[in-house]
C-alpha cells in the first residue's frame, strides 16, 4: 500500500495534464467529474494508507525513495509517510475533493472548463510533493510548484488586467519569500552535507551552533510568510481573491496557505533549536492576526472579509507552532480547512445568486431566499468566532492557552490573540448581518435565488465538519495529539494548563470576548440604515492601512525607476558608450595614422631604425647588460 | 585509442554537406532547404552514437583520435570528448536541426544561409572536442564569420552595426587568446592540451595567460562589463541565430573557462576565482534589472543570458564539484530554454513583424498553444523545479556558498528578479484584452512548429524531473578539474557537511 504512495501524486498530475493537452477531446461536462475522480482516489487511498496510524499498527513513519533526483547533492526523490503527511493528505484531498465537486456547478458555461480542473488537479499534486517530501529538495519542489498553480489559478480569467496583474503579484512575492527558503536551503547543506530531513534532523543538536539554528529556521521563516501570507508578505493574498470566485480563492484560503504552517512543523526538529526564531514566529503570528482581524472589520466586498479572515487566521496557526504548540497548529489548519473553505464557499453561492455582485453593501435579507447558505454559513461564522461547541472554539483555545501557559513574553501575546478573536467575532457577525439580514439592498435587476444541489450538498458537508470537527482533539480526549505523537517524537511540545479548571477559566474569558463581539457587531447592523463607514479610521482600515500603497511607493515605482536607469543611462549610455567610444577613437587614431602612411621610403626605414635600436636597448636592459 | 575517427565524422560532415548544399543549381533551389535540414541530422545521429557509447565514470577522453598535422609547430588534429564537452556536443547537434527547421521561411540568398549555418556548425562541434590548442582556435574562430553574416545578411533593422559590432569585439578577444595560444605553446613545444598539462608554468604566466584566454572568453560569455555587443547581436539577428548564439555560442565562453583556464592556470584561477565571482553577480543582477524594463521582447531575454550566463560563472569560479557541474549542466539547460524562447519570439514576429512588447497584449486568447509554450519556457528559465534550469541553479548556489557566501546569497536575489521580468512580459504580452485589432487575427502555433519545440519541451522536463544520466557524466570529469586545481595549487575545495570531530561516528 504506503509502496505505491507515489500514485496518490501521480494520478491528479497525470489527469492534469490529460486535460490540458486532449480538454477539447474530453469536454466540458467530462472534465470535472474526472479531476474529481482522480482526487477522489487519491482521497482514498491515502485514507486506506493512513489507516495502521490510526489502529496503532504502524507507529513510525516510513521513507519511499523514488528514484535519484540529483546524486551530488545527495537529493533523492523520496516522500515520507508519517502520521503529519497522512493528516495534512487528508485535508488537502478531503477539501480538495469537494472544491472540485463544487467547481462542477460553479464553472458551468465558462470557456476553459478542462482547462480549469487541469490547474486544480496540478494544484493537488502540488500540495501533495510539498506536504510528502522527504527532504528540503523535494519540498522546494512542491513549494513552487504551489506557487505555480497558485499564479495559474489566479489568473485564470487573464483577459481581466486585474486578474492577471494579481497573478503575477503572488508568484513574485511568493519568490521573495523563496528566495529566504532558499538560503536556508544553501546553510542546511554548507553545514550537514544532506538536505534529508531525518539525516538533518539528527544530526542538528549536535551540528548547529544557536546562531546557525537562529539564520537557519528564520530563513526557513521568510518563505512561510510568503506562502501562508504573514507580515509582511501577506498582500498577495488579498489580491488572490481575482480567481475564479470561490474555488481558487478556497484553495488559498483552506489548503495552500497552510504550506507554511505545514513546513514548520515538519522542520520543527530545528525550530525548536533556537529561542530567537520561535519568538520571532510566535511574534508575527500574534501580530498578523491582530493586523488581519482590523483591517477585515471595514472591508465591504465579502470576500476582501474573508481574505483577511485568513491571513489573521493563519496568523493564529503560525502563532501556534511559534510557542512549539505544534498539534494546536495542526488542529487549527484542520477546523479552519473546514470553516473557512465553507465560507468562502457560501460567498461564491451568495455571489452567484447576485449575478457577481461582491459588495455587501448592495447584499441584506438574503436569510429567506438561500435558506442553505445562511445555515450552513452561520454555522461557519459560529466556528470561526470560537464559539462553543463549534470546531472552532477548540483549536483556537488550544493556541491561546498554549500562549497563556508557555512562558513570560507569551503572556502578551495572549492578550494581543484574544483582541484579535474580538474582531474576528466582530468582522464575521458584521458579514453575516449585511447579507443575510436587514432589508434588501439589491439592484433592480438582480433576482437572487438558492444555489443547485452540486453546490450546496459541499455546503452541508463541511458545515458538519465545520461543527464538529472540534471532536478530534478535545483537552479530555485527546485523540490528534496521540495520532501525531510519533511525528513530534523528541520534540519539545508546548504545555497546556495543568488543570481542567485553568483551561476552562482560559475558555471562558475567550468566549465572553466572542460574545462581546458578536453583541456589538449585531447592534451596530441590526437596522435598516448602514452605518456610515467611509470616514476616519474605518478608511484606514478599508485600505488596509494602506500597506500596498507603501509598497508600491517604496518599492515597486523605485525599483522600476532604478531598473529604467541602468538600462537606458548606465548600460546604453555608459557601458555600450564607453564601448563604442573605443569604437570611434580608434577609428580617429586611425584617421591620423594615415598620414603616416606617406609612400616615401626614407621615412619608413626611419621607422624600422628606430625600432630596431629600441629593440636592441630593450634587449640588453632585459639581458642585464646595463 | 586509435579507431574509427566518429567525432572527425561528426565534426566534418556539416561543412561536407555545406559543400553540397553550395552546388545545388539555382533551378533546384527548393531541394536546399530539406537538403540543409537532413545534412544537420548527421551529426546528431553521431552523437547519439556518442552518448551511447560513452563510458561512464572512466577517466579522461573517449573517442580520442590524433593525427600529426604540422610536425615543427607540434600542432595536431587531436580531438576526443569527457564528460563536460559530452553534453555540450548534444546540445549542439540538438539545437541545429531545429534552427533549420525554424529557418524555412529564409526568402533572401537561402542556400547561402545554409551554408553559413552548417559552416557553424562544424565551427561548434569542432570547439567542444578540439584537444589541441591551434585546433581549439580555429573552430573558435570559424564561428565567428558565419555568425558575423548571419547576423550582418539576414538580421532586422540595425544589423550592420550589431554584426561588426559583434565581428570586431569578440576578434579583439581572440587576437588575445592566439597571443597566448602562441606563447603558451613556445614554452611548451607544443599545441597539444593533454601534453601541455604536464607543462609547469610559473604564477606569473599563470596570470598572463590567463588574462589572455580569459578576456577572449569573458566577451563570449559575456561577463560583465563586455556585455553590450549581446543585445545588439541578439536582437538583431535572424531567429536560427539568436538560438544559436544564446544556445551554444554564448557557452564557447565558459566552456572555455573551465577547459582552459581551470584546467591550465590552476594557481591563477585560484587567485582570480574572487574577482570572477563578483563580476558574475553584476552580471547576474544587473542584466536582470535591465531586462525588466525592455521595451524589445527580443532584447529583454537577450540580457536574461547575461543574469543566466553570470550564473554559470559563479558556479565555475566557486571551484566546488557542484558548482561546476552546475555551471555545465546550466549551460544546457540555458541553451535549451533560451533558445526556445527565442524560437517563440521568432514565431510570432514572423507573424506581426514587431518585437515591442507593447505591440502585444491579450494574446492568450487568440494564441493558447503559443502562450503556453512561453509561459513553459519562462518557468523553466526562472528556475522552477522540476523543470531543467532548478537543477543548475541549485547545485551552483549550493556550490557557490561554501566558497562565496555572500555572493551566493546576492545571486538568489536574481531568482526574484527572473520571476519579475518574465511574468510581467508574460503579463504585458499575452494577458489583458487584446488592444490592437492586429492581433485579433492572430493564427496559433502550427503542427510543425509544436514539432519544432517539442523535443525542446521534453528535454527541459527530463532533465528537470531525472537530471542524473546528466550529472553522472559531468561530475567525474568536474572531479578530475578538481582534482589538478587540488594537486597544483594550495587551493582545497571547500567540504560540504558535518566535520568529522563533531559527527564522531554517529550514525
Amino acid at each position: 500500500m504506503v509502496d505505491y504512495l507515489w500514485l496518490i501524486v501521480l494520478v491528479p498530475l497525470l489527469s492534469s495534464m490529460l486535460l490540458l493537452f486532449f480538454g477539447k477531446r474530453i469536454g466540458d461536462s467530462r472534465a470535472g467529474p474526472m479531476a474529481s475522480v482522480a482526487v477522489l482516489f487519491s482521497f482514498v487511498y491515502s485514507s486506506l494508507a493512513a489507516i495502521d496510524f490510526i489502529t496503532g499498527a504502524e507507529e513510525h513513519g516510513e521513507v519511499i525513495t523514488l528514484w535519484s533526483w540529483i546524486p551530488g547533492l545527495g537529493l533523492d526523490a523520496a516522500f515520507l509517510w508519517d502520521p503529519l503527511s497522512a493528516l495534512i493528505t487528508a485535508i488537502v484531498t478531503g477539501v480538495g475533493l469537494l472544491i472540485h465537486v463544487f467547481a462542477i456547478g460553479y464553472m458551468k458555461g465558462d470557456p476553459r472548463v478542462p482547462r480549469f480542473f487541469s490547474y486544480l488537479n496540478l494544484f493537488i499534486a502540488s500540495m501533495l510533493i510539498l506536504e510528502l517530501a522527504a527532504n528540503f529538495g523535494v519540498m522546494f519542489v512542491g513549494w513552487e510548484l504551489v506557487g505555480l498553480s497558485s499564479y495559474l489559478l489566479i489568473s485564470f480569467w487573464f483577459e481581466k488586467p486585474s486578474a492577471a496583474a494579481a497573478g503575477k503579484k503572488a508568484f513574485i512575492v511568493n519568490r521573495i519569500g523563496d528566495f529566504g527558503f532558499m538560503i536556508a536551503l544553501m546553510l542546511i547543506f554548507a553545514a550537514f552535507g544532506t538536505l534529508d530531513f531525518e539525516r538533518v534532523f539528527e544530526a542538528a543538536p549536535v551540528v548547529l551552533t544557536a546562531s546557525m539554528a537562529t539564520t537557519i529556521t528564520l530563513m526557513l521563516f521568510v518563505g512561510a510568510t510568503g506562502k501562508s501570507a504573514q507580515l509582511p508578505l501577506y498582500v498577495w493574498l488579498l489580491d488572490a481573491m481575482e480567481g475564479p470566485t470561490p474555488v481558487s480563492a478556497l484553495i488559498h484560503a483552506a489548503t495552500m496557505v497552510t504550506a507554511g504552517v505545514f513546513m514548520i512543523a515538519r522542520v520543527a526538529p530545528l525550530f525548536e533549536l533556537s529561542e530567537v526564531a520561535m519568538v520571532v514566529v510566535a511574534t508575527v503570528g500574534a501580530a498578523t492576526a491582530l493586523f488581519a482581524a482590523t483591517a477585515a472589520i471595514a472591508q465591504r466586498d465579502i470576500k476582501r472579509v474573508l481574505a483577511y479572515s485568513t491571513v489573521s487566521q493563519l496568523g493564529f496557526m503560525v502563532l501556534a507552532v511559534g510557542l512549539g504548540a505544534y498539534v494546536a497548529g495542526m488542529f487549527h489548519i484542520l477546523t479552519h480547512a473546514f470553516f473557512k473553505a465553507l465560507l468562502f464557499l457560501g460567498a461564491g453561492s451568495v455571489i452567484h445568486a447576485m449575478a457577481d455582485e461582491q459588495d455587501m453593501n448592495k447584499m441584506g435579507g438574503l436569510r429567506k431566499v438561500m435558506p442553505v447558505t445562511f445555515w450552513t454559513m452561520t454555522v461557519a461564522s459560529l466556528a470561526l468566532a470560537g464559539i462553543v461547541p463549534f470546531s472552532g472554539f477548540w483549536s483556537k483555545d488550544e493556541i491561546l492557552a498554549a500562549a497563556f501557559v508557555h512562558g513570560d513574553y507569551t503572556v502578551a501575546l495572549w492578550v494581543v490573540g484574544l483582541i484579535a478573536a474580538l474582531f474576528t467575532a466582530f468582522y464575521i457577525t458584521r458579514l453575516m448581518m449585511m447579507t443575510f439580514f436587514g432589508e434588501p439592498r439589491w439592484d433592480e435587476s438582480v433576482h437572487p435565488h438558492e444555489s443547485p444541489r452540486v453546490m450546496t450538498v459541499p455546503l452541508v458537508i463541511l458545515a458538519i465538519g465545520a461543527a464538529f470537527t472540534g471532536f478530534v482533539n478535545l483537552p479530555f480526549s485527546p485523540w490528534l495529539e496521540h495520532f501525531l505523537e510519533t511525528s513530534f517524537e523528541g520534540v519539545e511540545q508546548a504545555a497546556l494548563p495543568a488543570t481542567y479548571l485553568g483551561l476552562a477559566f482560559l475558555a471562558a474569558v475567550a468566549s465572553v470576548l466572542a460574545i462581546i463581539g458578536i453583541f456589538f457587531a449585531y447592534r451596530r447592523y441590526h437596522r435598516d440604515e448602514l452605518p456610515d463607514e467611509s470616514q476616519g479610521v474605518w478608511k484606514t482600515l478599508l485600505n488596509g492601512y494602506y500597506v500596498d500603497d507603501f509598497y508600491g511607493r517604496a518599492i515597486v515605482l523605485p525599483g522600476k525607476a532604478a531598473a529604467e536607469r541602468l538600462a537606458f543611462t548606465a548600460d546604453e549610455g555608459g557601458i555600450d558608450g564607453a564601448v563604442n567610444g573605443v569604437g570611434a577613437l580608434t577609428k580617429r587614431v586611425a584617421d591620423r595614422a594615415k598620414s603616416l602612411q606617406t609612400g616615401l621610403v626614407r621615412n619608413y626605414g626611419l621607422g624600422i631604425l628606430g625600432g630596431a635600436v629600441g629593440l636592441v636597448l630593450f634587449i640588453l636592459v632585459r639581458g642585464g647588460a646595463f | 585509442m586509435e579507431s574509427f575517427p566518429t567525432l572527425a565524422l561528426m565534426t566534418l560532415l556539416p561543412v561536407l554537406g555545406a559543400v553540397v548544399v553550395g552546388l545545388v543549381p539555382k533551378r533546384r533551389s527548393e531541394l536546399v532547404y530539406p537538403l540543409a535540414l537532413v545534412v544537420s541530422f548527421l551529426p546528431l545521429a553521431i552523437v547519439g552514437y556518442v552518448l551511447w557509447e560513452f563510458e561512464v565514470g572512466r577517466p579522461g577522453y573517449q573517442f580520442t583520435q590524433r593525427v600529426l598535422w604540422y610536425e615543427p609547430w607540434g600542432v595536431s588534429w587531436n580531438v576526443g570528448v569527457d564528460g563536460i564537452s559530452l553534453l555540450l556536443l548534444a546540445l549542439t547537434a540538438i539545437l541545429f536541426p531545429i534552427s533549420i527547421a525554424a529557418s524555412r521561411s529564409i526568402q533572401k540568398n537561402q542556400k547561402m544561409y545554409m551554408v553559413a549555418m552548417l559552416l557553424l556548425e562544424t565551427g561548434m562541434l569542432g570547439v567542444f572536442v578540439a584537444l589541441d590548442l591551434l585546433l581549439f582556435f580555429v573552430f573558435f574562430e570559424i564561428t565567428l564569420v558565419p555568425m558575423y553574416l548571419l547576423i550582418g545578411i539576414w538580421g532586422s533593422g540595425n544589423r550592420v552595426y550589431a554584426a561588426v559590432k559583434f565581428f570586431i569585439y569578440t576578434a579583439l578577444g581572440s587576437a588575445l587568446m592566439l597571443t597566448g595560444i602562441i606563447w603558451l605553446g613556445v614554452i611548451s613545444g607544443t599545441f597539444d592540451f593533454t601534453a601541455i598539462l604536464d607543462v609547469p608554468l610559473s604564477s606569473n604566466q599563470q596570470g598572463w595567460l590567463f588574462l589572455a584566454f580569459g578576456v577572449a572568453f569573458a566577451v563570449k560569455v559575456p561577463i560583465f562589463p563586455f556585455h553590450t555587443w549581446l543585445p545588439d547581436a541578439h536582437t538583431e539577428a535572424p531567429t536560427a541565430g539568436s538560438v544559436l548564439l544564446a544556445g551554444v555560442l554564448l557557452k564557447l565562453g565558459t566552456y572555455g573557462f573551465v577547459r582552459f583556464n581551470l584546467t591550465l592556470f590552476p594557481d591563477a584561477a585560484v587567485r582570480f576565482a574572487p574577482w570572477l565571482a563578483a563580476l558574475a553577480v553584476v552580471g547576474i543582477i544587473y542584466g536582470a534589472a535591465v531586462a525588466i524594463v525592455q521595451p524589445d521582447v527580443k532584447r529583454l531575454v537577450a540580457y536574461s543570458s547575461v543574469s543566466h550566463l553570470g550564473f554559470i560563472i559563479l558556479g565555475i569560479f566557486a571551484m566546488t564539484n557542484q558548482g561546476i557541474t552546475g555551471g555545465v549542466i546550466q549551460m544546457v539547460n540555458h541553451g535549451l530554454s533560451t533558445g526556445a524562447l527565442f524560437l517563440l519570439i521568432g514565431m510570432i514576429y514572423e507573424r506581426r513583424h514587431t518585437r515591442e512588447i507593447a505591440d502585444y497584449g491579450g494574446l492568450a486568447k487568440v494564441m493558447p498553444v503559443f502562450a503556453g509554450m512561453f509561459l513553459y519556457m519562462a518557468f523553466a528559465s526562472a528556475g522552477l523545479p522540476g523543470l531543467n534550469g532548478f537543477i543548475g541553479e541549485f547545485k551552483i548556489l549550493l556550490g557557490s556558498y561554501l566558497r562565496f557566501p555572500a555572493a551566493a546569497v546576492l545571486a538568489a536575489t536574481g531568482v526574484i528578479l527572473a520571476a519579475v521580468y518574465l511574468l510581467w512580459a508574460y503579463e504585458r504580452v499575452f494577458t489583458g484584452p487584446i488592444v490592437h485589432k492586429e492581433n485579433e487575427k492572430l493564427l496559433d502555433l502550427s503542427g510543425r512548429e509544436v514539432l519544432i519545440l517539442a523535443p525542446l519541451v521534453v528535454l527541459i522536463l527530463f532533465l528537470g524531473v531525472y537530471p542524473k544520466p546528466a550529472l553522472d557524466r559531468i561530475e567525474p570529469a568536474v572531479a578530475e578539474v578538481l582534482d589538478r586545481i587540488d594537486a597544483a595549487t594550495d587551493y582545497e575545495v571547500p567540504e560540504y557537511g558535518i566535520p568529522e570531530n563533531v559527527a564522531g561516528g554517529d550514525e
